[in-house]
């Protein structure tokens, strides 16, 4: 994959916009975002509701997702162009997701909600009403998604990356400082893991960086082997979403996967190693 | 917002009246000629302009953060090009308030 093939731009998506074949999908948190005003056309996904098992913590399993994707309209064939608020975190959970589930047609909105709010392009409370479809989706990807054993097995043997900030690596904070810090989990990091921050891959206004100014922050800077199979992690796994688009959809390296448990479980496990301070 | 859930509701997670309690809060509103900036952001960098956290504005221009003791920098976004900085020091148990003009 190249960027042009996973990432739109604002100007594309608004000349684009109500052509058939391409669905616009608002993808949130709060989907109250969403209410308040969308992209002309598109279509929600609630992050937690639609995409999260009720009861297990793990995915809406395969026919979950085709009653999903069938319910909002999103055919096979439909190219599907994601975008959401929080820097398009979620969308590009989704985006990882939809990559899991096989639909293979999708993009990212480059900047998402807030370069298109900053940019103060129009935005609607009209709910577009698409016709139900008859959706199929694949297995899921086991190549993009790890799990917590071979986390484990992968402390420094591959690249682990903690996507989170400088604060939350070291154990300053448990969480991002836009929420109250009241989580009882242990603070810290994998051992042998980067902290490469999320937001270090994005411009102020949401953007991805140029593929240069990434290859630079990751091997260069990062000191990350681009020959090693990389896993990614943040705290629920939406960030590190975010990082694993850079890596395996921008940047192309081959063996990328997410850690949807993240420090949430990792930091919740009993009698594993966690490494506290500036790391390395 | 809990342990399952990571992201920024506009105007950020409400506390009750304006008791901190074991939190270090800096709230604030950004205005413009007066008037609430409700399409924008708020963004809290730490030491060496590192990101932390960003919120986008609630309706009354509003914006709340849960951060550590120390000093932070807060910088406002909004369309038109209109950005704002500014310099916070929270402690814990306070609620720092810092109103912006843009």
């Amino acid at each position: 994959m190249s960027r042009p093939d996973v990432l739109v731009d604002a100007d594309w998506v608004e000349a684009h916009l109500g052509e058939p074949g391409i669905v616009l999908v608002e993808v949130d948190e709060d989907t109250s975002a969403y209410d308040k005003g969308h992209i002309p056309s598109a279509v929600k996904i609630d992050w937690k509701k639609d995409l999260q098992d009720p009861v297990r913590r793990d995915f809406v399993d395969k026919t979950g997702f085709e009653a999903l994707l069938s319910e909002r309209g999103i055919g096979n064939d439909d190219t599907v162009v994601l975008y959401g608020g929080n820097n398009n975190w979620f969308a590009a959970y989704a985006y990882w997701y939809f990559k899991l589930y096989g639909h293979h047609k999708v993009q990212l909105l480059d900047g998402g909600r807030k370069k298109w709010e900053l940019d103060s392009r129009e935005l609607t409370r009209d709910v577009p009403d698409r016709a139900r479809t008859s959706y199929t989706a694949a297995e899921q990807d086991s190549s993009l998604r790890a799990l917590r054993d071979e986390v484990l097995a992968a402390v420094g043997k591959r690249n682990l990356v903690d996507v989170r900030s400088p604060d939350e690596f070291t154990g300053r904070l448990l969480a991002p400082a836009h929420l109250p810090q009241e989580q009882a989990q242990r603070a810290g990091h994998i051992p042998t893991a980067r902290n490469v921050p999320w937001s270090k891959a994005a411009n102020e206004d949401g953007t991805f960086k140029s593929d240069d100014d990434l290859r630079t922050l990751y091997a260069a800077e990062a000191g990350l082997d681009f020959g090693k199979d990389t896993i990614a992690y943040c705290r629920i796994g939406e960030r590190s979403a975010h990082t694993w688009f850079v890596l395996h959809e921008l940047l192309d390296l081959a063996n990328v996967k997410n850690y949807d448990g993240s420090w949430t479980e990792y930091g919740s496990l009993v009698g594993v190693p966690i490494e506290l301070g500036e790391g390395r | 917002m809990s342990a399952d859930g990571c992201g920024a509701p506009a105007g950020g997670v409400p506390v009750p009246a304006t008791a901190a309690g074991d939190q270090a809060v800096v709230e604030g509103r950004v205005v413009h000629d007066g008037a609430p900036v409700a399409a924008g952001y708020a963004r809290l960098l730490g030491t060496g302009d590192e990101f932390v956290a960003e919120v986008p504005l609630g309706g009354d221009g509003g914006f709340r953060f849960f951060a550590a003791p120390g000093s932070w920098t807060l910088r406002v976004l909004a369309p038109g090009g209109l950005r704002a900085e500014r310099t916070v020091v929270a402690g814990y148990g306070q609620v720092t308030k810092v109103d912006v003009t843009v």
